[in-house]
Parts: C-alpha cells; sequence; structure tokens
C-alpha cells in the first residue's frame, strides 16, 4: 500500500494506529477465537454440570449450582458465550444488513441483548452461590 | 451523491457448485444464531434454580414436555456442531487442513462427529434416567 501516491497526508503510522475503518483494528477477531479456545476448554466441565442436575429438583440443583467450583465454571463459560456470541452477531449483522441506521440499530441492540444475557445469569449464580 | 469507487467485485454465491465445506459455512453460523437464541434457556434454568421450587418445577415441565425435548435435542446438537466446526476454523486459523482431502475430512468430521456425540449424549442422558 506505500506505493500509492494519492494525496494524503497520512503517514503509514498513523493509519496503523488509526486501526482502520472500524478504529478497533483486529481486536473482535481476536477475541472471537480468545473465547471460542475458552469454551472447547469449558465445554467437557460444562456438559458434566447440566448431567448432574438432571433428574434433582430445585433444592439439590441450588445447591450443585451455588458450590464454588460449579458456579466459577458456569461463570466463566456465561462469560465466554455471551461476549462470543455478541461479536459472532455483529459480524453477521455487518454482512448482511447495509441500511445504515437499521445497522446501528440492530448491533446496538445486540450489545443490549448480550449484556442482559450475561448479566441475569451472572447474578443468578451469585445469588445461588450466597445461598439466600 | 460522493464518487462511486470502482471496487473489485467478488463472484455471488450462487455462481459457485454447492460443496459440503460451502454448506456446512452456512449451518456454522446457522446453529451460531441458534445458540444465540438457545441462551435465553441457559439464563432461564439459571433464573429458575436461583428463583425457587416453583419456577424450577415449570423449567423442568416445559423441559420435560416433547416440544421442549426436541428443543433440548436441537440445541444440543447446534452446541456440539459449532464446537467441532469451529475447532475446524481454529485448525484453519493456524493454516493447517487446506489439503482438499484435508479440508473435506475436517468437514465430513465435525457433521458426522456432532451427530454421533449428540446420540451418545442423549443415551447416556437416558441411561442416567434423566429423560423420566
Amino acid at each position: 500500500m506505500n506505493t500509492d501516491t494519492r494525496s494524503t497526508m497520512r503517514t503509514p503510522l498513523s493509519r496503523v494506529r488509526r486501526l482502520g475503518t472500524a478504529k478497533s483494528g483486529t481486536g473482535d477477531f481476536w477475541r472471537q477465537r480468545l473465547t471460542a479456545v475458552a469454551m472447547v476448554l469449558l465445554i467437557v466441565p460444562m456438559i458434566a454440570i447440566v448431567m448432574m442436575l438432571l433428574g434433582r429438583n430445585q433444592a439439590g440443583a441450588a445447591q450443585i449450582l451455588g458450590s464454588p467450583l460449579i458456579a466459577i465454571v458456569t461463570l466463566l463459560f456465561v462469560i465466554a458465550s455471551c461476549w462470543h456470541m455478541k461479536i459472532g452477531v455483529q459480524v453477521v449483522i455487518e454482512d448482511y444488513v447495509h441500511t445504515e441506521n437499521l445497522k446501528l440499530a440492530l448491533i446496538m441492540a445486540n450489545t443490549f441483548f448480550s449484556i442482559a444475557v450475561a448479566l441475569a445469569a451472572i447474578y443468578a449464580i451469585f445469588k445461588l452461590s450466597s445461598g439466600v | 451523491m460522493p464518487a462511486r469507487i470502482d471496487r473489485p467485485l467478488s463472484p455471488h454465491l450462487q455462481t459457485y457448485r454447492m460443496t459440503l465445506t460451502m454448506a456446512l459455512s452456512v449451518v456454522h453460523r446457522a446453529t451460531g444464531l441458534a445458540l444465540y437464541a438457545g441462551t435465553l434457556l441457559l439464563v432461564w434454568w439459571l433464573i429458575a434454580a436461583a428463583s425457587g421450587p416453583a419456577a424450577y418445577a415449570q423449567l423442568q415441565a416445559f423441559a420435560g414436555s416433547w416440544i421442549g425435548r426436541l428443543i433440548l435435542f436441537g440445541y444440543t446438537w447446534a452446541l456440539l456442531f459449532h464446537l467441532l466446526s469451529g475447532i475446524r476454523y481454529l485448525i484453519w486459523d493456524l493454516t493447517y487442513g487446506f489439503e482438499a482431502r484435508e479440508r473435506e475430512w475436517l468437514t465430513r468430521a465435525a457433521l458426522i462427529g456432532s451427530i454421533v456425540l449428540t446420540i451418545l449424549l442423549w443415551v447416556l442422558v437416558y441411561a442416567m434416567g434423566g429423560g423420566r
């Protein structure tokens, strides 16, 4: 790209620092893979937790979900999955929605949904852990 | 109207002969979107456990109904397919597995593996008495 002679005052360094048109560079690309690898590691314990809960009533389920190790694994999984899905659906929106305002609205709605889901789950896990 | 820049265009999807890798790329996205909606089940489950016996009984009644089981079965497959297919993308991100036979093999493995694992998991669930 250094060979182009168009009239720009911007140096290659400043272009790199501005991290492209999205202004966030490859941050989301990297975090999507980071959270993916996290979930590859967490999926087996997570499936085991769900299996442990099968056939139990609320008291039994609450006791298991509130125990420290299980609560921590569930928290990590919730955070990784909500972050991953926020990025993933944003990519889908950016791919298919070309009306600028609608795109912005959908990206916002996606962010709200992902944060709400994460926070609701985190709240429930903390409540189960404190035994209230 | 700002002057449009003549950017190179890539041909549309229908130009290409449909291949398994192409089809499963679409399925990867579709399962991602399904799992996005499916997080509502995860949150419902955690909040119900944190809320009390009545709320948890409601969740169990839904999960035990035929429509609930169908959704959970679909959710299991979507999760496992997205997982295995995602591992395939992580391998490709590391620039491995791009030979024709390798990429076909990886793609088939993700599809068949997810179906086999889903059935095995559900056999296990029923064997443990969780399907009552």
